[in-house]
């Protein structure tokens, strides 16, 4: 029996069909949406929160949407060690909710930022990164205005000692520099997963990387990786 | 009834890019008096309580479960009665 994959909806949300897109259709994974007042996810092996505006992004990116009906049967899941991918919007969520650490702040210029970006992947141990080699660089493109990662010195550095930095913005040859880090990141910081290593949350867009027709199929990589993993697991 | 007044703002240690380039166009204006500028949110909260401790506990609750985010922010609340 295959996977099945679910893709949770707010009001707001505007890359869930992108990601349903990415799953469905290129990907060939059973997929559905799951509306964000839903609560039962006993038949779901892998929840993609998408990216969007959830809630208006009002008082914060991700902070209303932390208490819709769902997301306590997310946490439960996450508890359970089934994955959890938060792409943009999504991850802004899981950071609310406190399933990742840190806190998203405004671009450091202000700016929303809507380009392509390179990411250096920093750890292949991630169901999400299997596929990928540490230091092999992927082309993602980024949409967001409040993807500035933050996090005090401490948990930075508790990130980087238990390798939960997956992915920093780079160059498009794997250098990680200040140019590159166009959003203000501490640390460059793209994506990290958890302690457990069983939620990541990616500020860039894999799901708007599927098909080279659209500039980049670098981001079915992390997909691969995923269906690898639920397929052996 | 008690009001209570709730600023939020970005923790000092946290570059604040809005209230920065508010600045800048303050010293644009002339304004070169000003040394800095930092932005927040006001949030006003009407609440049934007995007491004024009891209207501060529950806008100390609100804004630590949602109104500021603590990796962040600060917040500070002032209670006058309604």
């Amino acid at each position: 029996m295959s996977a099945n994959f679910g893709v949770i909806v707010f009001p707001g949300s505007n890359c869930d069909h992108d990601a349903y897109h990415a799953l469905a259709h290129v990907m060939n994974a059973n997929t559905k949406f799951l509306w964000h007042k839903d609560t039962d996810l006993s038949d779901i092996d892998f929840l993609l929160v998408p990216g969007g505006f959830s809630y208006g992004d009002y008082l914060r990116s991700g902070a209303i949407a932390r208490f819709s009906p769902i997301m306590q049967s997310v946490v439960d899941f996450v508890e359970q060690g089934r994955p959890v991918l938060g792409i943009c919007n999504g991850f802004q969520i899981l950071l609310e909710a406190g399933l990742l650490p840190g806190a998203m702040l405004h671009n450091e210029e202000l700016r929303f930022v809507c380009k392509q970006t390179h990411l250096r992947c920093e750890t292949s141990d991630t169901l999400f990164t299997r596929n990928i080699e540490e230091g092999e660089v992927l082309q993602v493109p980024v949409a967001h205005g409040e993807g500035n990662y933050f996090t005090d010195e401490d948990q930075l550095k508790a990130l980087q000692d238990n390798d939960q930095v997956v992915f920093r913005y780079s160059d498009a040859d794997g250098n990680v520099t200040e140019e590159a880090n166009f959003n203000g990141s501490v640390d460059n910081i793209a994506g990290i997963c958890n302690k457990n290593r069983n939620v990541l949350g990616m500020m860039p867009h894999p799901e708007r990387a599927v098909e080279k027709l659209i500039g980049s199929d670098d981001g079915k990589k992390i997909f691969e990786s995923v269906l690898n993993e639920l397929a052996v697991a | 009834m008690y009001k209570a007044t709730v600023n939020v703002t970005l923790r000092k240690s946290i570059l604040d890019p809005k209230g920065k380039a508010a600045h800048h166009a303050l010293e644009d204006l002339g304004l070169t008096d000003i040394n800095s500028v930092r932005i927040g949110k006001l949030i006003e909260l009407d609440i049934d309580a007995d007491d004024k401790d009891k209207a501060h506990e529950v806008a100390e609750t609100a804004c630590e479960k949602l109104l500021a985010n603590e990796v962040m922010e600060d917040f500070e609340i002032t209670i006058s009665e309604n």
